[in-house]
């Protein structure tokens, strides 16, 4: 059955007017959840709020088990959907660049435009800096492409590249989410701190 | 009276825990419907790409990255999935600040620093989450998570450095914050 644009159930036209109302979901839960805050959002780095880690950790642990169960009962054919590709060194790098911008900027883009669509001016000057970098992106990509284009591994999955069961590396993901979780709390009542 | 008062304080923003699974069911429907991810920064390079097409089409047409890009993307880079997607964002966190009580124009920051100071480190901070998302191949949401929702090995390579690198470098920068 799934994904449906790929089995062609539904139009292009749907798919996109499908995706202005994901966004709409993606937004609002970002949003209500706290992730219009920069302060609220740094907060994981510190220990004074982790409500980043419980999120964030808690969508992928849904969405994992989600997609796995239905793909068990065959409502969407895994082996369609999109796996993000492996390029390692510029993964790595790009990674590291973003961890650098996210303690310095408060947000990611994701939130960054949340919280420009409910005023927060800071929003708008990260978003500013996000097309700036993106420039810088584009006009160095002759020298970057080496990096950007180096180094690629297929599209692996993490329990591919260990040699275990989809199933069983989840199971210890959920593990590993858990123990973030009771260190979270610890922290928030080891730093607590006024809601912004 | 006091007390209720204190509740509502303490439950301005909803649980992180409800928060996180209505994120997966979020990301759950992105795949079912598209077969992908959610995602941010692609729909603000697809903003770069069209405005320099507009803009400068000269350098489009001959700069290798928009080459290359509007060669993968005939159909233009604003008819893409993440931009519809995007709007929806913006969209649905607004009705949500508009519901809670929080549409507001401010600069937060941590007492410790100004406005100004801020606004400097959000720039700089923007700047560098846009080249490395380039780089990266997605950002927060469409590399980390939508890659970790899948089992993808670069989603967990790109969770762990983006969340390494900032805890890393947290101490530096802690003034801004705490």
């Amino acid at each position: 059955m799934g994904p449906l644009i790929i089995n062609d159930i539904i139009s292009q036209n749907t798919n996109f007017f499908l995706a202005f109302l994901i966004g709409i979901g993606f937004g609002f839960v970002l949003e209500s959840s706290g992730f219009s805050s920069s302060r609220k959002l740094a907060g994981v780095f510190y220990g004074y709020d982790t409500v980043v880690l419980k999120v964030f950790f808690t969508a992928a642990i849904v969405a994992m088990v989600g997609l796995l169960f239905m793909s068990l009962f065959n409502w969407i054919d895994l082996d369609m959907v999109y796996i993000n590709p492996t390029y390692l060194w510029s993964t790595i790098i790009g990674g590291a660049i973003m961890g650098a911008g996210f303690i310095t900027g408060g947000f990611c883009p994701g939130t960054s435009f949340c919280a420009a669509s409910i005023g927060k001016i800071d929003a708008l000057f990260f978003i500013g800096g996000l097309f700036l970098g993106i420039i810088i992106f584009t006009e160095a990509y002759p020298l970057l492409e080496p990096l950007y284009k180096g180094s690629f591994k297929g599209t692996p999955t993490l329990p591919q590249a260990l040699g275990l069961k989809d199933g069983v590396v989840v199971l210890g993901i959920i593990v590993v989410a858990l123990g973030m979780f009771w260190v979270g709390e610890w922290a928030e009542k080891k730093f607590p701190r006024e809601e912004y | 009276m006091s007390e209720s008062n204190k509740a509502k304080k303490k439950t301005r923003y909803i649980n992180p825990y409800l928060g996180g699974v209505l994120l997966g069911l979020v990301l759950i429907a992105a795949n079912f419907v598209s077969g992908r991810g959610l995602g941010a920064s692609g729909a603000a390079k697809s903003a770069v790409v069209a405005t320099v097409n507009t803009v400068a089409p000269d350098h489009a047409e001959n700069a290798q990255f928009f080459k290359e890009y509007n060669a993968s993307h005939p159909d233009g880079p604003m008819k893409a999935w993440l931009v519809f997607q995007m709007l929806g964002v913006i969209v649905g966190a607004f009705l949500s600040g508009a519901i809670f009580n929080r549409l507001k124009f401010k600069v937060e920051h941590s007492p410790k620093i100004t406005s100004r100071r801020r606004l400097i480190f959000a720039v700089l901070g923007g700047i560098l989450f846009g080249f490395g998302s380039q780089l990266g191949r997605g950002c927060t949401s469409g590399s980390a998570l939508s890659g970790m929702g899948v089992l993808s090995l670069g989603g967990f390579i790109s969770m762990a450095f983006i969340f390494g690198t900032a805890f890393a470098l947290a101490w530096f920068f802690r003034k801004n914050w705490i």
